[in-house]
């Protein structure tokens, strides 16, 4: 889950490391009175979760309280990267003489974590880094040592930090890990970390991403209103909202995530990289898919039958596709027992409607036998998601 | 009776009421009633066939039978 900067901010503080004064607000009457208390020249940033808001037109410069206000006014009126925008950072402008970059993500090739900390820091430092002698320091954390102080001063070092510098910032990257550990952050960058006129650093901005498998670990965050959210950078559409529903029905397995399409296939598909493959097989032999979806973990008849219900209920599906890679987790018969119920509660005959099923895994031997007597073509595991694909989208098409 | 599994007690044999299967089962098929064990019929197509019912009814009440 990515957070806002000023949530980002937030964990920022509470692990020590200085953040600009300042406060989230969502109307242009509270960005004047902040701008008030903050006294002088104020920034408002839009709250987006997208980078390269700078460069839209979602960082500005006001110079009074009345200017914070009439600026916050026209970016809450509008869009920032085609993003509404419902709420801006008001905080005090900084006298930067330096920006640079420091940042840790999960290196997915060493399965470590990695810190990075450049000499350039702000917009664009993606393309920057790539350069050839672009001056970033990368350091790959043993996890069970941490960052130890001698390589958090040798990334200040690098960074240009001297003297009573030298201790700041270490702390500053002792405490971005400090603060992926305590929050279980999957990335946690300061773009830039900035070098104020009277020497101290300061995180400018922050970004910070939440590992959504252990959000259930992380009910901290909700006291500091930071609550679990899915972002798809647009409101979830009914459909979507109806299918996490069911997902929330029972504990057991999933059978969810729904994602609405413009469409005439209905999917049912397990989720990741082979509902990809299903896309784009789907797309290949000329149908659309309708939706995303995920089922797995054995989710119950119940919840399957929900979810056939809610996809079939969708105007224009005209063909139902339940296509899966081999499920080694989730009882082959109890899916197919939930997709007929489901078919069957909508009023539709599973012998007349298109509708494959291509699902290998444990008790398909059950499964196959369900599937007969309901008059429901199946694939078996010799055979390819692609060739259920083309099978469902050409019974469609007769 | 569910669409693919019936699930049924046999009255006679489950007299005391021993809740050993509403105990086992892990999809809810049963629920007591009165004092009565009954079968949830919502519930039945979710039969995993586990058995853990039959292997706990000491008289033999339960009675699994699939519908295909």
């Amino acid at each position: 889950m990515r957070l806002y900067e000023y949530e980002g901010k937030i964990l920022a503080q509470k692990v020590g490391i200085p953040i600009p004064a300042g406060k989230m607000v969502d109307s242009p009457e509270a960005a004047r009175e902040v701008a008030r208390d903050l006294k002088g020249e104020v920034v408002i940033k839009a709250q987006i979760l997208l980078g390269g808001r700078g460069k839209a037109g979602g960082v500005k410069f006001a110079r009074d309280p009345e200017e914070a206000e009439r600026l916050t006014r026209e970016m809450l009126a509008g869009k920032i990267r085609d993003r509404k925008v419902e709420k801006v950072l008001v905080e005090k402008k900084l006298e930067i003489i330096e920006e640079m970059y420091l940042g840790i993500t999960i290196d997915e090739i060493k399965k470590r974590m990695i810190l990075l900390a450049g000499r350039t820091g702000g917009v664009e430092v993606e393309a920057i880094a790539q350069k050839p002698g672009a001056g970033f320091a990368r350091f790959h954390v043993d996890p069970f040592i941490g960052v130890p102080g001698f390589r958090a001063k040798e990334l200040a070092k690098h960074l240009g930090a001297a003297d009573k510098g030298l201790g700041a910032l270490s702390n500053i990257v002792s405490r971005l890990y400090g603060l992926t550990q305590k929050f279980d952050a999957s990335v946690a960058e300061i773009n830039p970390l900035v070098k104020t006129k009277n020497g101290s650093y300061l995180a400018a901005d922050c970004r910070v991403e939440i590992d959504d498998d252990a959000l259930f670990r992380q009910k901290e965050l909700e006291s500091f209103g930071i609550f679990p959210r899915e972002e798809r950078g647009r409101e979830p559409t009914e459909l979507e909202r109806k299918g996490a529903e069911i997902d929330r029905v029972d504990h057991r397995g999933v059978a969810g995530r729904v994602v609405e399409f413009e469409g005439d296939t209905g999917l049912i598909i397990g989720g990741g990289g082979a509902s990809l493959t299903v896309f784009d097989a789907i797309l290949k032999y000329g149908g659309k898919p309708a939706n995303y979806c995920e089922i797995g973990g054995n989710p119950t008849v119940k919840k399957v039958q929900l979810l056939t219900e809610l996809i079939l209920s969708k105007p224009g599906v005209k063909r139902l596709a339940v296509i899966t890679n081999v499920l080694s987790n989730t009882r082959v018969d109890l899916v197919a027992r939930g997709v007929i119920k489901g078919m069957l509660n909508r009023g539709i005959d599973p012998k007349k409607f298109p509708v494959v099923f291509r699902v290998p895994g444990a008790w398909e031997d059950e499964g196959f036998k369900i599937l007969n007597k309901y008059g429901i073509k199946y694939f078996e595991r010799a055979h390819t998601m692609d060739e259920a694909a083309k099978y469902v989208v050409e019974m469609g098409k007769s | 009776m569910g669409l693919f599994v019936t699930v049924k007690l046999n009255p006679e044999r489950c007299q005391d009421g021993c809740q050993a299967c509403l105990d086992v089962c892990p999809v809810n098929i049963f629920k007591l009633e009165g004092g009565k064990v009954k079968v949830v019929a919502e519930n039945e197509d979710e039969c995993t066939f586990c058995e853990l019912c039959l292997e706990r009814c000491k008289n033999k009440s339960v009675e699994i039978i699939k519908n295909y």
